[in-house]
């Protein structure tokens, strides 16, 4: 039978985040290169500046619907055709906006790599935005909304933004715009979007896989040499709070078994220099199965499947959310254990074993997050948009490592703001709303699941 | 592309799989144990997977929760997972820790009952019910996962019942059955254990004979009854089910034989053709020509055993009744068979597979699963190596008589869910209505 004596860890092997090389072609696109010759496939991924962020004030979802249109005909090829070519090839592209910018990636086997860049230029460079499949992916975006009215967890995520955000900020629209701004959208107002946003110089190139640089600079070149335009100006991003005070919001959902329960404010912005302190300190509070908020509200409660916390980086200062589904019947206990557990970590340092528990768990797993070239060409993709430094993944482990139990317990002090929560339960009114109101949380308010206020 | 396979097995009957990749230092274990809800006894539904949930409350020398931190603690992801025929723990860690995560999964697996107590199945058995209603009962569609299997496999058939298990039946779980399931089931000769990664062969065999040599065989399982059915329903069966959700949505099955024969190979063909991405007939067809869809796919069960299920699963637009959208995916199933697969479907549909079987064996975690999942149902981890040849293989003329023989109106399931609440169905855009007539 097994021996009660628990193995010991050999010596660590060492690692390195795979080599990438960097060049600018004569029109501006940038690349970045990462020779992994593991397996005959090769990843890329064009990240472009057009993303959600650039969306106008009432025209929420441009970015998105511009994106999306990018593979509904160029003007050599129509939808059909495209899609017909990539996919020969065993590829396909799903460009999509995220608030910060355009990704439009494949992966292939190397040997169609070539053909596969070629298609990827077309659809970036010279897209024809045909009116009608513009009229389809806007009420396919209907669909979507409509969708999600009845599906707790995404509503639930979508309505928390919406009252997390002032009435100015994008953030609180979703990143797909809303029923009135996408049937606001002209395919007029595409085109120029793509004309201003779409851009060699404010566009990388990352290729990550069986290949070397000098192929690709050649294949680039030939792609998207002829293509010209200066980067635009970064729009400015406004990520103030609706409420500094706490607010409770109720999305009523009659009889639902459940509530999903979204509790947070606005967070820190991802180039804030607490980055790595604010990291350990959400996987100690709920960022791992092992975190505090999982272990009381799952294993010691059993009031859930799960419960994390999560920090959400942009550019901008993104939500700190703690997100969890828990039996209508133990909504107010399990709001009441997530205070407790964000009021703890402000009192005082984590034990050593917590705080050793999450840097060895994110020092350990680095290599294994970079596995697959999509993977490593995503992490070089943050670089580009977060600014981050080059040797950013050959310090990451080190930084991690570096945090001490005094610095999770001073970003819990500075950046957690107990005060300031909001609320958002999607579940049973009649279930839930009066044993929240009786946790005098603060002022409690009842809408229906378009988020219109029902009082 | 193929990867080094070493396999051998243990006295006490465990079938280990080994191999090799010291691109970077890591190593995945993966354990898969031939059981799943199949077989469940009658009244136990979704035991299996609450019993999963138990292996990770502790074992002798393992407390509660502490396989999750020890892992994690070690630099490590891990995970389990229940399906109809089989269950799976795996762990992918840096290189330097293999001996751990072989410790642990030997620990449960020899002496797991000495941490078993009632406190703990009860937490797990209310964690397990949380489950269900946040997959299955408080979400829209959430119950395909347990109508579909009951409407295209009968009653007392080991595919039929829910995996997730009713509550009554989650309710009536006792620590005795716990123990019973255990010593039935999680036993060496019933398992398989792969090893993918930056390891030594040597010392991972010597590590594997130290933690798993000393547990003892099994008795041996209870068989399962007859699972083969006749090749296709005999007709086609419908269930309409009125549902909290916003849109009709149809699950259309078909019967088709089991995974890891050519005709399944053909199979998984044809699905990539009617419903993988953008380019299938389904997309192509509903959500772009006529719009009467938002989405469409298609997938196989990969059942090894009795007969597997081939499914298209198709969301109908804002305004499109379910009978409309039941006639429009129908006739694309029609036009498939009528036609035929054409050189460019055929290939695309290979190229597709091909890149996502190549792209899914760079992670050490997939690699360990494929092989337990080739040595699990057909003894034969070495397998793996021919997923790509198999699909390469596939020729025009067996996909065509494939669709013939098993896409018929006498072999179809439909499960069609409609809103319960019609209001979804005023809000039709006028120009979508005009798009389908």
């Amino acid at each position: 039978m097994t021996a009660a004596v628990r193995p010991k860890a050999g010596p660590p092997r060492a690692y390195r985040f795979p080599a990438f090389e960097r060049q600018t072609l004569g029109n501006g696109i940038r690349l970045i290169v990462a020779p992994v010759p593991k397996l005959p496939v090769v990843s890329m991924m064009a990240i472009i500046e057009a993303g959600a962020i650039c969306d106008p004030a009432g025209r929420e979802g441009l970015a998105q619907l511009t994106a999306s249109a990018l593979i509904e005909g160029t003007r050599t090829l129509d939808g059909p055709e495209l899609t017909e070519r990539l996919e020969g090839i065993g590829g396909s592209v799903d460009p999509s906006a995220d608030w910060d910018y355009v990704a439009a990636s494949t992966t292939v086997m190397s040997a169609r790599a070539p053909a596969a860049l070629a298609l990827l230029a077309e659809i970036l460079t010279v897209p024809s935005f045909p009116e009608r499949e513009i009229e389809r992916l806007r009420s396919e975006r209907h669909s979507e909304l409509l969708q999600q009215r009845a599906e707790p967890r995404g509503l639930a995520d979508e309505m928390f933004s919406r009252f997390l955000y002032g009435p100015g900020s994008r953030y609180a629209e979703p990143e797909g715009g809303n029923e009135r701004s996408i049937l606001s959208i002209t395919r007029d107002d595409i085109i120029a979007f793509h004309r201003d946003r779409y851009r060699p110089g404010g566009t990388t190139l990352i290729i990550a896989g069986d290949i070397s640089l000098d192929t690709v600079v050649q294949m680039v070149e030939a792609n998207f040499g002829s293509w010209t335009g200066s980067a635009t100006h970064a729009p400015v991003i406004h990520d103030q709070a609706a409420s500094i005070t706490r607010r409770v919001y109720v999305v009523g959902k009659d009889d639902a078994p459940q509530s999903e329960l979204r509790i947070g404010h606005v967070g820190v912005p991802r180039s804030h220099p607490d980055y790595f302190r604010v990291v350990i300190m959400n996987a100690i509070l709920g960022g791992l199965f092992s975190s505090r908020i999982n272990l009381n509200l799952r294993e010691v409660h059993a009031y859930t499947y799960g419960a994390y916390s999560h920090y959400d980086w942009r550019r901008g200062a993104g939500p700190f959310v703690v997100s969890t589904a828990v039996k209508s019947d133990v909504t107010d206990g399990a709001v009441r254990e997530v205070l407790h557990e964000i009021d703890r970590i402000r009192e005082a340092e984590p034990t050593v074993e917590e705080l050793s528990l999450a840097t060895s768990y994110l020092d350990g797993v680095f290599p294994i997050r970079y596995e697959t070239t999509s993977a490593i060409a995503g992490a070089l993709a943050s670089l580009v948009v977060y600014g981050l430094p080059d040797d950013y993944f050959d310090r990451y482990r080190e930084n991690i490592r570096s945090v001490t139990s005094a610095d999770v317990l001073a970003a819990a002090r500075q950046h957690l703001h107990p005060e300031q929560l909001q609320f958002a339960v999607v579940g049973d009114p009649n279930a839930v709303r009066a044993p929240l109101e009786r946790l005098q949380l603060g002022p409690t308010m009842l809408f229906d699941s378009e988020g219109k206020p029902l009082q | 592309m193929r990867i080094p396979i070493e396999t051998y097995r243990l006295p006490n009957g465990l079938l280990v799989s080994l191999s090799e990749d010291h691109t970077a230092p890591l190593v995945a274990v993966n354990l898969w144990y031939h059981v799943g809800s199949a077989n469940e006894r009658e009244g136990r539904t979704g035991f299996a997977h609450l019993f999963e949930h138990m292996l990770f409350q502790g074992s002798a020398h393992v407390e509660a929760n502490e396989h999750f931190e020890l892992i994690q603690r070690a630099g490590g992801t891990l995970n389990g997972s229940t399906w109809l025929d089989r269950t799976n723990y795996f762990e992918t860690i840096p290189s330097n820790q293999l001996a751990l995560a072989l410790w642990l999964e030997a620990d449960r697996m020899g002496q797991l009952l000495p941490a078993m107590t009632q406190q703990k199945l009860d937490t797990q058995r209310d964690v397990v019910m949380n489950e269900r209603r946040w997959s299955v009962d408080n979400q829209p569609y959430g119950t395909w996962w347990e109508r579909l299997p009951a409407l295209a496999y009968p009653p007392g058939h080991p595919f039929h019942h829910s995996l997730i298990g009713s509550f009554e039946d989650l309710t009536a779980a006792q620590l005795d059955d716990v123990a019973q399931f255990f010593a039935t089931y999680y036993t060496p000769d019933n398992a398989v254990l792969s090893i993918a990664g930056d390891f030594d062969p040597a010392e991972a065999r010597a590590l594997v004979e130290r933690f798993y040599g000393p547990i003892p065989k099994g008795q041996g399982k209870p068989a399962l009854p007859a699972m083969t059915l006749p090749p296709r329903f005999g007709e086609w069966r419908r269930e309409t089910v009125p549902d909290a959700v916003m849109l009709p949505r149809l699950f259309l099955a078909f019967r088709i034989p089991p995974f890891g024969t050519p005709e399944h190979d053909a199979a998984s063909i044809a699905g990539a053709v009617l419903g993988q991405k953008k380019g299938s007939r389904l997309y192509r067809a509903l959500v772009r020509e006529r719009q009467v869809a938002s989405e469409t796919s298609a997938f196989t069960f990969d059942l090894a055993k009795g007969n597997d299920l081939l499914v298209a699963d198709v969301t109908a637009r804002p305004g499109i009744s379910g009978d409309v959208l039941e006639r429009e995916v129908a006739r694309e199933i029609d036009a498939l068979r009528t036609t035929g697969v054409s050189v460019e479907e055929l290939d695309r549909a290979i190229a597709l597979t091909e890149t996502q079987l190549v792209v899914s064996m760079q992670s050490a975690g997939e690699r360990a699963d494929k092989l337990s999942l080739f040595a699990t149902y057909f003894g034969d981890p070495s397998l793996v190596n021919e997923q790509v040849e198999r699909y390469h293989a596939v020729t025009r003329d067996e996909v065509n008589a494939f669709v013939e023989s098993y896409l018929g109106e006498d072999n179809r399931a439909s499960l069609l869910y409609v809103p319960r609440d019609p209001i979804a169905a005023v809000e039709t855009p006028a120009a979508m209505v005009e798009a389908i007539q």
